[in-house]
Parts: C-alpha cells; sequence; structure tokens
C-alpha cells in the first residue's frame, strides 16, 4: 500500500486534515503513581470528534478508555493521576494549558458528562430540580424560579412524564431510567458542544437501554453534539457509533468507521473480542476466546503490549512497539500485520 | 424427553411490607415471586431471564431453600426439598449447589483458595477424608482451568475471571447433580466472559450437569440454554425451548425483550424494528390485576384486566405463553453460525 504513513507522528499525521476539529485527543499520556509503582494508563490516545458525529471509545476494564474522559474533563485524581504529555484541544486550544477557571467555563457548556452511575453521580439530599437549577442560577444568573422552570423543562425535553412535579423529586424516587434521564437533562442544561457518555447504560435493563440510545441519539441530531460514548458492549456500538475506536493497554489499536470495522477488523484484538461475544441472532456453539487475562498496568509487555495474547504474534511483537499505522481514509491499526488482516478475503 | 431432576410447582414467594417500630404492621407484599411452576430436565440448562426486579434471584435462594417459600413445592429425586429436616436438607445441599454472580465479595478474603475451595468437605467430610483433601482441592484447580500451584494464594491475587472460576470449583467440589448459576458472567469482561461460559459448557459435558441458569443478557443464555423461560414481575410469561423462545416468541413482553437487544452488526441498524416499551416495570407490592404486563402491552384489552392468563399451549402458539393473545411474530433473522476467521498462524 503506497499510502501507508504513521499517525502517531503528529507532523505527518496532521498534513492534509482538516483544522478546526472539535475536540482533539494527541498523543495523551496519563500515569497513577501508586504505592505499587507507577502505572501506565494511557499511553498516547489520540481520537477526535467533530459535530454532530458519534466516536465509540471500545474497550475492557483497564483499558483506560474512562481516564481518559476525565482527562478531558479535568476530573482526574490528582495525585495518583498525571498528565505527562500530549494535548487536547478544544477548538483548536490545548485545554492542559488553560488556567483552572478557564476550563471550567468550558465544563458544562463546551463539553459535558453523562456518568454510569446515576444513582451515585447525583446528590441524595437535594431534588432532581434544585441539582439541574443550579447550573442556570451559577452560569447563567438566573433566579431561583426562572431556573426552576428551566429545569422542567429540561426534564420534559428528555421525555420524563409529569415533569413539573417531578422536579421537586428526589432522586431515589427516580428508576433507574429515569435516573439516567435526569443525568443526561443536567448535562445537556448548558447545551455542551460535546457530549460524553461513560458506560450510560451499563446499569440498565434492555428495554431501558434501547429508550436511553434512543434518546440520547435523538438529542445529538437535535443539537449537532459530537458524542463520545465510552462503552465495552460491541452491540450498542454497532447501533449508534459513526466511528469506533478500540482501546487496549492505555493505547488506541484500532480505529475505523463503523462498518469497516464490523466487516473486516484489522487488529487481532478486535477480531477476537467480535468472536468472543455471544449473539442473540446466533444459535449456541463454543465461543473462541481471547487466551490469558489482560496486562496488569504496572507491568505492560514490551513491545506490542497484545502480544502475550495474540494467536498471530512473531518474534517482531514483542520486540517493537507497532504504531498506528493508517490503512486507509477512515482507519488505522496498530498492528504490525495490519496490511495483511485487512487483505485477507 | 429425559427424566425431570427438578420439579418446582407453584412457588411463590412474598415478602411482608411493615410500617410501625414497635408494632410492626404488615401493610403489603413484595410479590417477588408468584407462583412459578417448571421442570428441570436431566443434563439440561434452563435458562431464566428477565429485567432486573422480575424476581430471578429471589427465585435462585428459594430454590436452594436460603429462602423458605410462602407456598409451593420444589421435588427432587421425589422429595419436596422444603419439607427435609436438618440432616436431610444438609445432604440435598450436596446436590445442588450456587454460583454467585459477584466474584469480588462472594469469596472470604481471608481465606486461601484452598481453604475456599475445601470448606464443602468440612461439612461433608464422607465426601474426601482430611488427609486426601488438599489432592482433591488441587483436582479441582485443574479442573476449572487454575494453576494447582496456586492453592495457597489468596482471592485477591487472583483476577475476576479466575475468581469466578474458583467460585465454580467450590459449586463442583461435593459432585453435585444441579448448579444454580446466578449471573455468573454479567461481572465480567467480554473475552473473559467467553472463557468461563465455554468452562461451564465444558463442565456439563463432563459431569452431566444441570444448570439453572439466570441470567438478565439474552444473548448469553442462548448461547449456554437448551430451554429458556421468561420472568416478568414474579411470574413466568413465556416457557419453551431456545429455538421456541428466540425463533417464535408469542408473547409481546419476550417479543419487546429480544427486539432490544442490540446486535453486533451495523448493517442490522436498517432492518431493525425495536419494540418500543413505554413506562417502567410496575411495583411489585402492587401489581395490575389480570396480566401484569398489560400496563405496557400495545395489544391490552379488557379481558387483560380481568383474567389472569394461564403459562399453557395456545392456538397461536407452540408452547406455554402466558397472554390471552399469544401468537407468533417475526423478531430477528438468525444466521447461521458463520465460519470464525482464520487468523494467519505462524510458528514462532
Amino acid at each position: 500500500m503506497s499510502n501507508v504513513y504513521v499517525a502517531d507522528q503528529p507532523s505527518a499525521a496532521r498534513e492534509g486534515r482538516p483544522s478546526g476539529r472539535l475536540l482533539e485527543v494527541e498523543d495523551l499520556r496519563v500515569e497513577f503513581r501508586t504505592r505499587d509503582g507507577v502505572a501506565k494508563v494511557i499511553n498516547g490516545v489520540n481520537y477526535h470528534v467533530d459535530a454532530g458525529e458519534t466516536l465509540a471509545v471500545l474497550g475492557e476494564s483497564g483499558s483506560g478508555k474512562s481516564v481518559t474522559a476525565q482527562t478531558i474533563m479535568g476530573i482526574l485524581d490528582t495525585p495518583p493521576g498525571f498528565v505527562t504529555g500530549g494535548e487536547i484541544r478544544f477548538h483548536g486550544k490545548d485545554m492542559l494549558k488553560m488556567s483552572a477557571e478557564e476550563r471550567r467555563r468550558i465544563r458544562g457548556e463546551g463539553i459535558a458528562m453523562v456518568f454510569q452511575d446515576a444513582l451515585s453521580a447525583l446528590n441524595p439530599v437535594f431534588t432532581v430540580g434544585f441539582q439541574i437549577a443550579e447550573q442556570f442560577r451559577v452560569r447563567r444568573g438566573m433566579s431561583r424560579r426562572d431556573a426552576k422552570i428551566r429545569a422542567a423543562e429540561m426534564l420534559d425535553q428528555v421525555k420524563i412524564p409529569n415533569a413539573k412535579q417531578r422536579v421537586n423529586e428526589y432522586p431515589h424516587q427516580f428508576s433507574g431510567g429515569m435516573r439516567q434521564r435526569v443525568m443526561i437533562a443536567m448535562s445537556l442544561a448548558l447545551d455542551p458542544e460535546v457530549l460524553i457518555a461513560d458506560e450510560p447504560t451499563t446499569a440498565l435493563d434492555v428495554t431501558v437501554q434501547a429508550q436511553i440510545m434512543d434518546l440520547l441519539g435523538e438529542l445529538q441530531r437535535e443539537r449537532q453534539m459530537g458524542l463520545i460514548l465510552i462503552t465495552h458492549d460491541l452491540g450498542v456500538v454497532a447501533d449508534v457509533a459513526d466511528r469506533i475506536a478500540v482501546m487496549y493497554a492505555g493505547r488506541i489499536v484500532e480505529e475505523a468507521n463503523v462498518y469497516e470495522l464490523y466487516a473486516k477488523p484489522a487488529h487481532p484484538y478486535t477480531i477476537g473480542l467480535l468472536e468472543s461475544i455471544p449473539r442473540i441472532d446466533e444459535k449456541g456453539q463454543q465461543l473462541r476466546t481471547i487466551r490469558g487475562l489482560p496486562p496488569s498496568l504496572l507491568k505492560i509487555p514490551s513491545g506490542c503490549p497484545f502480544h502475550p495474547r495474540c494467536p498471530m504474534a512473531q518474534p517482531v511483537c514483542p520486540e517493537k512497539l507497532p504504531p498506528l499505522l493508517q490503512l486507509g481514509p477512515t482507519r488505522a491499526s496498530a498492528c504490525h500485520f495490519a496490511e495483511e488482516l485487512v487483505n485477507r478475503d | 424427553m429425559t427424566e425431570s431432576i427438578l420439579e418446582v410447582r407453584d412457588l411463590v414467594k412474598y415478602y411482608p411490607v411493615t410500617r410501625g417500630i414497635l408494632f410492626k404492621k404488615t401493610i403489603g407484599h413484595v410479590q417477588a415471586v408468584d407462583g412459578v411452576s417448571f421442570d428441570l430436565h436431566k443434563g439440561e440448562t434452563l435458562g431464566v431471564v428477565g429485567e432486573s426486579g422480575c424476581g430471578k434471584s429471589t427465585l435462585a435462594k428459594v430454590l436452594m431453600h436460603l429462602e423458605h417459600p410462602t407456598s409451593g413445592s420444589v421435588t427432587f429425586n421425589g422429595q419436596d426439598i422444603y419439607k427435609l429436616g436438618a440432616s436431610g436438607l444438609r445432604r440435598l445441599r450436596r446436590n445442588i449447589q450456587l454460583v454467585m454472580q459477584d466474584p469480588y465479595t462472594s469469596l472470604n478474603p481471608r481465606m486461601t483458595v484452598g481453604d475456599l475451595i475445601g470448606e464443602p468437605f468440612e461439612i461433608h467430610s464422607d465426601v474426601a477424608p482430611k488427609g486426601s483433601r488438599r489432592q482433591k482441592v488441587q483436582e479441582l484447580l485443574e479442573v476449572v482451568g487454575l494453576n494447582p500451584e496456586h492453592i495457597n494464594r489468596y482471592p485477591h491475587q487472583f483476577s475476576g475471571g479466575q475468581r469466578q472460576r474458583i467460585g465454580i470449583a467450590r459449586a463442583l467440589a461435593l459432585r453435585p447433580e444441579i448448579i444454580v448459576c446466578d449471573e455468573p458472567v454479567s461481572a465480567l469482561d467480554v473475552s473473559i466472559q467467553a472463557q468461563v461460559m465455554n468452562l461451564l459448557e465444558t463442565l456439563q459435558n463432563e459431569f452431566g450437569l444441570s444448570y439453572i441458569f439466570i441470567a438478565h443478557d439474552l444473548s448469553v443464555v442462548r448461547h449456554l440454554a437448551d430451554r429458556v423461560a421468561v420472568m416478568y414481575l414474579g411470574k413466568i410469561v413465556e416457557l419453551g425451548t431456545e429455538d421456541e423462545i428466540y425463533e417464535r416468541p408469542t408473547h409481546p413482553y419476550t417479543q419487546a425483550l429480544l427486539s432490544a437487544v442490540p446486535v453486533p452488526d451495523p448493517n442490522s441498524r436498517k432492518n431493525k424494528a425495536i419494540i418500543r416499551l413505554t413506562g417502567d416495570v410496575p411495583s411489585p407490592t402492587n401489581p395490575p390485576s389480570g396480566c401484569r404486563f398489560r400496563t405496557r402491552c400495545w395489544k391490552a384489552q379488557e379481558v387483560c384486566a380481568r383474567e389472569v392468563p394461564l403459562l399453557e399451549v395456545r392456538s397461536g402458539s407452540d408452547h406455554p405463553s402466558a397472554c390471552h393473545f399469544a401468537e407468533k411474530r417475526e423478531i430477528m433473522v438468525t444466521r447461521e453460525a458463520g465460519e470464525l476467521t482464520e487468523l494467519p498462524t505462524r510458528t514462532l
């Protein structure tokens, strides 16, 4: 292939790309300094999201997908977490170099986040109306009364029935799905340009999950938001994502548009993941598994971090770290044999 | 059809809801399980699916006799397990074992793996005399795919998937006939989930186990189960073979549930019609009259509020379905399990 170039090197990667991305993460590195040693949680993550687009960040626990989101939001616990390199650009400006005050202004209005566990993310001693209205009072200078009316409108937008009454209720009076709607209403209150949803439906039942994903999709289209959907569920991703970034051991191992990724994954880890999930539309047989365990972040294997579990590992794999190679206009893979995988029948 | 090993008849479990501190007054009941009947056949896997709050975990507890039922019977080897005395119950427990959901909290952090897996032998000392216990435990570790040399390690030294293997080894220790699995893989990562599911399948073939497999994930259940029971608000709404439930579901709730499961294939976006259920599951303290699903059902008629639909075979259904208007509906197209991608493997 002639158009192969190395995306890990920023200068090469940025050439020919339109500038003015909404949110761009470049070569982000984060480590956790713990008693047991330094855990390299994020080791050079690159991704971007544009207005009206859904990027799914897929990975297992410990792959660094949530830490990336926390770093973007600026809510990383420091210590133990430290950003050791990279840039997070919002409208071209590096947020990591901003003052706390500037970042605060972006939070909520520029970038907002929906957390996984709505019950622990909401404050149990205030009404949901108060918690949503707080943003309007602090950020928009509204009176208590007006802010509460706006809060009720927000609840109505996320399709909570009887919004006017329910605005005075406490989080425990809502069911799991309704609580997640409250969370979404809260994150959208200041009309953000980018919404990060961290496992928004993992704690919910399938029928409720379908409702919430519909709602998110609808709101995104209406507002032309960029949506970063963090999840481990390959089913949900196939339904809603435009592009997918697969993470493993703090690194993006494959990035592709959703159709390409499912039709022809270009990284052995993605192939393994797709084959190891039981599918509702498929009858039982033994599942293909990925052997071994995800690596400890305190001791990431040398070279390609996936090589101890990889069925096609070669002598070069433990030696050399494969860069994220661009394989086409919309896809990239960090495998020494990515081209072989893409060109197979 | 093979013989039944466990017969469950009209099992009911209500929890009282009380008010007052000194003079407790019962003001209602949570109807967690309300009239559940099924047979478990030898060597089969019966999947129990349903959303949270439908009573599937209570069912597991009652089947294990960890909770005494309000009424109903469970017959194992011709004996009603709720009429057994203390020693009879102890013998029974040897034959019915439980694998729990959360591998992080179900293992005592102060006990070594050897103690954890060997603990059943303390109570049932006739299974393994004292001298041979260590060896037995090591055999069990090997059976579930753990290193027998790790017998002196503590649970925190293992990953989630490995801990679930320890839980399975402990359940296997007494060579039970039935294992009740309550959400055994839902806390695990996808790549690890597949390993544990394959292990459960291998063990079933090896030891001729019967499973009651409780899960909320319909894809996991389809993969393992021979027959499936779908629960809603304490009742079984549909019961059939894996094919009958997944290919020809006749209860509206099953149809809605199946249509909502995301399929890992972006090409299915267009030709998928999700049945949108509105509202939430009603409170089990005060369930709707008649059919419990009627408040969210698009087919509901006047008769649904009046009469409780029995779980029986009807004209529109080839298997028991608890709907007055049971009929087939095309939900999804099952693809034949495709060829697994062969990775170009080479030797090092």
